[in-house]
């Protein structure tokens, strides 16, 4: 059964699969559009420049999970890819079944734990021991926004949810939709995220998103943050359904939508129509999460190799990441910022320096967490479960605030 | 079916045992063993395997620890499943129901002997050529509140105009049906009128000289005739109803929240974007099952009919 079982999925993995040679690297990734395949041949040129060669192996598609698939299949049938992007704790879950490689050698010599902040550190670290290194730092709770359709509806840019929900009133008055939204279960949860950390604190949403306490998940405090959340839906269109991200960014660019609730990455979009920060398009933190920052990471986890030039080679590749050459480039090209805390920002736009200096100050603070909408703080099963509930209770007209609190307490209990 | 019919092909090789006459006895064994091999190990294999996971703790990866059936206890308390096979009973009930009354109405009315009859034909067959990607992606184009129908309307004048099934998680549901339907009760027409244009003419004019108006002599006289199409049609209705999954896809993503789901989606989303590869598989062998729940009785009928025939 074994023996076939492996066989078989080692047919339903790609076929073409290389016989490693000395300083090979196979790296499996979803960046694939325009920017992020640019942003990633960054990284395939340094990597080739120190003598090695970069097998790229990208798999398109639903942010992540077809490559996601693809690392399954080939995970068993005994042939994992050198170098695999994988995010949240879906690290954990790779290295506990003992596939990953050990970096404490590169981690020791590029001092990792004084570099990187211990929240993140601690995503890549698996029993004590580097497994991933970490590529960046998106932030998720933004509010995005047309400068000249605030202008014509003449109002300024919310920083509470009161502020955003008069303005919302003026721009609707002006003929613009206030909230430029797509209604896929993972925007949803986005910003519901977003609202529960400005509702409950950083405390709060840890307790709740992260650790998953039922009493936190059944508190007053969520209860006035599902209601709020459900507020916010009377702001946007009801074409919002299924349409994806960008478009409800290309909304924003076009003018007929105002503001949009959503990560750093729609950056791509809007420079793509030739905007930049600060004058085509604003940015701020998420009303009522300036002093927090929701953070979403890209990272590479390299799998355990036998070959001594592919282990070389996976080394190198982890160091080269976080060099400032490549975090720089990478970053500005991506929209995100680097994960290191020690670089200069002057070449990155107004959003990214903001993101910069918020992020440094929630380190400090303690404010910093990891965002559940993007597999960042659970396990893609409870993660799941709460996206069902929450996208249900987002779109149905027959669900109370409490009766949603129940069931994501239910879930939790449920030991996923 | 077509392979068991070339392995009985005639064996005249037998008489005389010449290589060539050796390798015509062997050849038709030879050509049909590998597809042999490929659906036992490819179909029956991973049914098997699928059932043995369901009965695992598996969730990113296949693992063996065996807990019985509790993936199955589990399914049946996942509200989210019963929101998908509620649908599935919806849709497909609705669905098939739908695709045959519109298929026979336009095979019989096609049948007239009417003018221009092959271009209408192909006009109404012409959506099954299309990917269910496609009529998806039209159709949710179409029912989209601010780009399609109801704009349209709304923009000729009619203010209060409201279309806005696809957006409404109560009414997502028929939208899905209205895009299957357009998309295959052409087929089914085909289908009718291939069988119509094979029922006796003679049967015809003998109804009619005994005085029986056409609405009845289709009604009690063709139809009945036409029970093996009524029976192939259904059947072929039915597994398209149970997969679907790619017309779930492109129209409605599953959304509005889940309300869309069925079973196919369910299963892929647990097994593979949500490491729950146990409930997927409990889910996957839910659905074999309701596919032999219909499958059976039809093979039964097939088989017994074949006995008397």
């Amino acid at each position: 059964m074994k023996v076939l079982r492996q066989a078989l999925l080692g047919l339903v993995a790609v076929a073409s699969i290389g016989t490693a040679s000395a300083g090979e690297v196979e790296v499996l990734h979803w960046w694939t559009s325009g920017g992020e395949a640019r942003a990633v041949g960054i990284l395939k040129d340094l990597l080739e420049e120190e003598g090695h060669t970069w097998k790229d192996f990208a798999v398109a598609g639903g942010a992540g999970s077809s490559a996601m698939t693809v690392l399954k299949s080939r995970a068993v049938s005994g042939n994992p890819p050198t170098a695999a992007q994988i995010k949240g704790p879906a690290i954990q879950q790779w290295a506990e079944l003992g596939l990953l490689g050990n970096l404490d050698k590169v981690a020791e010599e590029g001092n990792w734990d004084t570099l990187l902040p211990e929240v993140v550190a601690d995503v890549m670290r698996y029993d004590g021991h580097y497994v991933a290194v970490p590529v960046n730092v998106h932030r998720v709770n933004w509010l995005w926004a047309n400068p000249e359709v605030l202008a014509d509806a003449g109002v300024e840019m919310p920083t509470t949810w009161e502020e955003l929900f008069s303005a919302a009133e003026k721009i609707r008055a002006a003929g613009y939709i206030p909230l430029g939204h797509g209604g896929q279960p993972w925007q949803d949860a986005t910003i519901f995220e977003t609202v529960v950390l400005s509702v409950g604190g950083s405390d709060f949403y840890r307790q709740a998103l992260v650790e998953l306490d039922p009493e936190a998940l059944q508190s007053d405090t969520m209860i006035e943050s599902l209601k709020l959340f459900k507020r916010l839906r009377g702001l946007m269109d009801e074409g919002m359904p299924g349409r994806d991200w960008n478009m409800a960014t290309s909304m924003v660019i076009s003018g007929d939508a105002a503001m949009q609730l959503m990560g750093d990455w729609v950056k791509g979009e809007f420079s793509a129509a030739g905007l930049t920060a600060g004058e085509g398009y604003l940015c701020a933190p998420a009303p009522g999460t300036a002093d927090s920052f929701t953070f979403n990471t890209d990272s590479f986890a390299m799998f355990r190799v036998n070959d001594e030039g592919a282990h070389e080679a996976q080394r190198d590749l982890a160091r080269l990441i976080l060099e400032p050459e490549f975090q720089i480039a990478f970053n500005k090209i991506k929209g995100s910022i680097p994960v290191r805390t020690d670089l200069d920002m002057g070449e990155f736009d107004q959003c990214a320096q903001q993101a910069m200096q918020d992020f440094k100050a929630s380190i400090d603070q303690g404010t910093l967490v990891p965002s559940m909408a993007h597999g960042m703080a659970l396990s893609s099963a409870a993660q799941g479960a709460i996206f069902d509930i929450v996208t249900s209770y987002f779109n149905a007209s027959d669900m109370t605030a409490e009766q949603a609190a129940e069931r994501l307490a239910n879930v939790a209990n449920s030991a996923l | 079916m077509s392979s068991t019919s070339t392995a009985g092909a005639p064996r005249h090789g037998a008489l005389r045992r010449t290589p060539s006459g050796l390798l015509q006895d062997w050849l038709p064994r030879i050509v049909v063993a590998p597809s042999l091999v490929v659906s036992l190990v490819f179909v029956y294999g991973f049914m098997l395997w699928t059932f043995v996971l369901s009965l695992t703790n598996s969730r990113m990866l296949p693992s063996y620890d065996f807990i019985g059936f509790a993936q199955y206890a589990r399914l049946m308390e996942n509200e989210r499943w019963w929101v998908a096979s509620t649908n599935l009973v919806v849709f497909g009930g609705l669905f098939v129901a739908l695709c045959l009354f519109l298929g026979v109405v336009l095979a019989i009315l096609l049948d007239q002997r009417i003018r221009q009859e092959g271009a209408l034909r192909t006009i109404y067959l012409y959506p099954m050529a299309l990917s269910f990607i496609v009529t998806g992606v039209v159709w949710k184009w179409l029912l989209n509140p601010s780009l399609g129908i109801e704009a349209m309307v709304q923009g000729w004048g009619f203010e209060t105009f409201s279309f806005d099934w696809l957006v409404d998680p109560n009414m997502a549901i028929y939208t899905l049906v209205i895009a299957a339907v357009w998309q295959a009760s052409g087929f089914v027409m085909a289908l009718f009128l291939a069988g119509l244009r094979g029922v006796d003419d003679s049967i015809l004019k003998a109804a009619q000289l005994d005085g029986a108006s056409l609405p009845r002599i289709y009604w009690r006289v063709v139809m009945p005739c036409l029970r093996p199409v009524l029976f192939s049609a259904v059947m072929i209705l039915a597994h398209i109803a149970i997969k679907s999954f790619d017309l779930v896809m492109a129209l409605t993503g599953g959304g509005p929240g889940y309300a869309t789901d069925l079973p196919a989606t369910f299963m892929y989303t647990h097994t593979f974007s949500r490491a729950q590869i146990g409930l997927g598989s409990a889910s996957a062998m839910l659905m074999l099952g309701g596919v032999l729940a219909i499958l059976i009785p039809y093979l039964y009928c097939e088989l017994r009919g074949r006995k008397h025939g």
